[in-house]
């Protein structure tokens, strides 16, 4: 073991029934390193997170930590801590109705006493040392999002952790608050600690790590100093084959061109919902993809939920080839052929213990109606179909949806829609946590469909991932539409400017 | 060959040992075996007369069947609201009373001891699943689109419940003589075996057949797991919240006429008493989880005969009736515990390491 090594895991073999989700994997961690875990969903990242920190027992392999003599056995969450590897996921695992400080020391105070001020002004002490913008009395949940995280990371460098793992910490946050992120994350290499960062965003990737492992299927494919690993290298390591070219998959499917492709399928006037969006115009025409572009928190997703019935609509309405139709619920927009793919896949989307076959067949057995369940063979055979048409990883469709990857889990909703069969549907966020190969998979079959005529609206954080896709798109900020761009002006520049606030170029 | 053989007996097993039916088979078999070992005499049953001259079989087991019964009855509606709501009603001792005390009333009118009946029974019967199945509404109300949790919702009918059963009938103990009201609770002349076993397979059959041919299943486990999801799906979730507490309405309607039938007459505060923890027992050994989800009917009813099965056997070991519910919490504990998925996944865990070291000491 080198000197300046602070975490070797060798060898590191995990099943789980049906899928071996590590198989001989190697991992090393140095001093003052942040290095990236690279792979797609089901390339066994988070099943070797996990067992790094004893969520799960390992098969076969040993772990090595910088001062121990010996192969260290990580029994359980606690066990990791007490080693000095911590970890912060995706989702604040704090508790928000404590403050800062109260969060940063809970489960680790010794005696039955506390010196509630000592604790405060510690608190206060390592927050300033480490130029996070929070105070140690404040309460958490008013807090951004990207301090609450800070205040994470602040608790784990506080326990003397070597080994500091983020888990996708950057999916929710806005640009200007990745930085303060990863301004942190340098101050802390700087500082000795060894940080593996996970994430999808090959950007960030390239702006803070030192050094990538890519993982696939399971297995190591190698360790690279980023210097030697170019974008597309790096992609196609990934994937397992050479990537075709990201850049013009419009062209391969013809727009949509019958007689009716100029009206509008869909149209809303003022449409207005209790989720604090102005009311707004908008329409959609047979054939066409479109989307609501904008920062997060602009209204994007409020806007399409409006449409769908999913947030109560105070006002406005929404008509279906020129016909006024009333949308008060889900049910009514799906009946109208509508369908929505939620932003929140976890929260909105799946029903986690149900299986694969039921989450499939859920939406169209709700419109066939309470009375006419579908009989065995006919839910198995749209499960299969479904499940063979997009590719899903799935041990069996009996398989509880909620241990399939996130990308899996994404293409069982996005089944349970296609099987609907709609005219117009809504995808939020589609590509959101998922791997470079199921994303360009999603945005070419979006392309496809609209070609064979289905209406369909896109929204994703990601401005090249819209401009690939979209003919038309959106504009949206403070929860207002304030543009619209389509033909020659869909360019990243002009996105930019128009979300930004006016032509000031 | 013998050995392919062997595995797959072995495989049975493991699948079995994980399935949900396994937690009450597992304490089914347990009670029985001990019955078997201490007194096999727990399995005698004979044929006798009773005071009508009919023939009845009795005997420990006829027991369970028969009280067994208004406990599985219960289990079906209580694993419905169980599953949907992630929380249990807590009134339905209290429900009984009142459904036992609606009939009486329609039996026998104004007078408390009538000559003959004043309504035919069915009418009766009737006429409290209504009345039941509006006190489920109003749970089921206070639940779903108040948004109360279960068991603080219930707890109003749970404290007021005996006393409504009180004011129906003026605070009387009507009492009915004609003898083909207590059929229901007791054998019907010439069938030896308990009649309330009757019912209950009529209850499974008629919620097997809804469970088949609606989607009642699929709807409520969507919506005691992932609501807002369901209702992005088009579902109403505070809808089915509402008539799964509606349905356990219905089954404690049932459950009031057996045990009315028993006495044919009634006692406010004796009626029905603890018995919903033993229906919410039944759904937590049938190893549904109590926070909502996924359910397993067939399960809970089991479950539902384990608990009787548990109770008989504590009253054939002369365990005095005010001590029952301390033994019988000690059984339950240990059947629980052993239920959870983490002894279950140390205990399968075991049996691996068990098999490696078995066959490493084979290779070696």
């Amino acid at each position: 073991m080198e000197n300046k090594t602070v975490l070797e895991m060798r060898n590191i073999h995990k099943s789980f029934p049906g899928v071996r989700a590590l198989q001989g994997v190697n991992f090393t961690l140095r001093e003052g390193e942040i290095h990236a875990l690279m792979g797609e969903n089901g390339a066994g990242k988070s099943t070797l997170i996990k067992v790094l920190t004893g969520v799960y027992g390992k098969d076969e392999g040993e772990i090595f930590l910088k001062g121990k003599e010996k192969a260290v056995a990580i029994r359980s969450p606690q066990d990791a801590q007490k080693l000095g590897i911590s970890t912060v996921y995706q989702e604040i695992t704090l508790c928000p109705n404590l403050s800062v400080a109260e969060n940063m020391y809970i489960g680790r105070t010794s005696g039955v006493c506390q010196n509630w001020k000592k604790m405060n002004k510690d608190a206060d002490k390592i927050l300033q040392s480490l130029d996070i913008p929070a105070k140690a009395t404040q309460q958490l949940a008013s807090c951004s999002i990207a301090v609450q995280q800070m205040v994470a990371i602040a608790r784990a460098v506080d326990m003397d952790c070597k080994v500091l793992i983020l888990d996708e910490p950057t999916s929710s946050l806005d640009d200007q608050e990745v930085e303060k992120l990863f301004g942190l994350m340098r101050d802390l290499k700087a500082r000795g600690v060894g940080i593996i960062f996970v994430t999808h965003f090959l950007d960030q990737v390239y702006e803070v790590c030192d050094k990538i492992t890519v993982l696939r299927d399971g297995k190591l494919v190698g360790e690279y100093e980023i210097k030697d690993l170019p974008r597309v290298q790096l992609v196609s390591k990934m994937l397992g084959k050479d990537l075709d070219d990201l850049s013009d998959i419009k062209g391969e499917n013809a727009a949509y061109d019958k007689e009716d492709a100029s009206k509008p399928v869909f149209e809303t006037e003022g449409l207005v919902s209790n989720a604090g969006i102005k009311p707004f115009d908008f329409y959609i025409k047979k054939g066409e993809v479109n989307g609501f572009t904008g920062l997060l928190g602009s209204g994007r997703s409020e806007c399409v939920r409006a449409i769908f019935g999913a947030d109560r609509v105070i006002g406005g309405t929404v008509k279906k080839n020129g016909k006024v139709i009333k949308i008060t619920k889900p049910l009514d927009a799906m009946k109208n052929g509508i369908a929505y793919l939620p932003e929140d896949r976890k929260i909105d989307g799946i029903v986690g213990d149900l299986s694969v076959r039921e989450n499939i067949i859920l939406a169209l057995q709700v419109l066939k109606g309470f009375f006419k369940p579908f009989s065995k063979a006919e839910a198995n055979q749209f499960a299969d179909e479904y499940i063979k048409l997009l590719g899903i990883k799935t041990a069996s469709a009996d398989t509880p949806i909620k241990s399939l990857s996130g990308g899996n889990q994404q293409k069982v909703i996005l089944a349970r829609w296609l099987l609907t069969h709609p005219e117009y549907l809504i995808l939020d966020e589609p590509t959101r946590g998922i791997d470079v190969g199921t994303k360009i998979d999603i945005q070419k079959l979006v392309l496809k469909l609209a070609s064979e005529g289905m209406s369909v609206t896109f929204i994703s954080s990601e401005t090249d991932e819209m401009l690939r896709t979209c003919s038309r798109l959106i504009v949206m900020r403070d929860r207002k539409v304030v543009g619209e761009l389509s033909g020659d002006d869909l360019t990243q520049n002009k996105i930019m400017s128009t979300i930004a606030g006016g032509d000031r170029e | 060959m013998q050995n392919e053989k062997r595995f797959n007996v072995k495989e049975f097993f493991m699948k079995l040992f994980k399935r949900q039916i396994f937690i009450p088979i597992a304490a089914l078999l347990l009670l029985a075996l001990f019955n078997l070992i201490v007194d096999p005499s727990f399995y005698r049953i004979t044929l006798g007369y009773n005071s009508a001259g009919d023939p009845v079989l009795s005997g420990y087991l006829m027991t369970i069947l028969d009280y067994g019964s208004e406990l599985a009855i219960l289990a079906i509606g209580m694993t419905l609201v169980t599953s949907a709501s992630g929380g249990q009603d807590i009134s339905v001792g209290a429900g009984i009373a009142i459904a036992g005390s609606v009939i009486l009333r329609v039996l026998c009118g104004t007078n408390s001891r009538p000559e003959t009946l004043q309504a035919p029974i069915i009418v009766a019967f009737l006429v409290s699943c209504v009345v039941a199945m509006l006190f489920g509404a109003f749970n089921g109300a206070l639940v779903a689109y108040f948004k109360i949790q279960p068991m603080v919702a219930t707890l109003i009918l749970f404290t007021a419940g005996r006393s409504i059963a009180a004011w129906i009938n003026n605070n009387e103990l009507p009492i009915v003589s004609d003898p083909t009201f207590s059929y229901f609770g007791g054998f019907i002349p010439g069938i030896p075996i308990p009649t309330p076993f009757f019912i209950a397979v009529v209850c499974m059959i008629v919620i097997a057949l809804v469970l088949k041919f609606t989607n009642l299943g699929l709807y409520t486990q969507a919506v005691g797991i992932n609501e807002s999801s369901s209702r992005l799906n088009g579902l109403n979730p505070a809808f089915i919240k509402f008539l799964s507490f509606v349905i356990l309405g219905l089954c404690v309607a049932v459950a009031g006429l057996i045990k009315v039938s028993r006495l044919s007459s009634i006692n406010y505060s004796v009626i029905a008493k603890d018995i919903e923890m033993d229906a919410i027992l039944a759904v937590a050994l049938g190893g549904n989880s109590l926070s909502g989800g996924k359910f397993n009917m067939t399960a809970s009813i089991l479950g539902a005969y384990v608990i009787q099965f548990l109770t008989t056997t504590l009253y054939k070991f002369n365990v005095q009736s005010d001590a029952l519910p301390a033994y019988k919490a000690v059984v339950v504990i240990i059947l629980v515990v052993l239920s959870t998925p983490v002894v279950r996944d140390y205990l399968s865990g075991l049996g691996k390491k068990l098999n490696l070291k078995r066959n490493v000491k084979e290779v070696g």
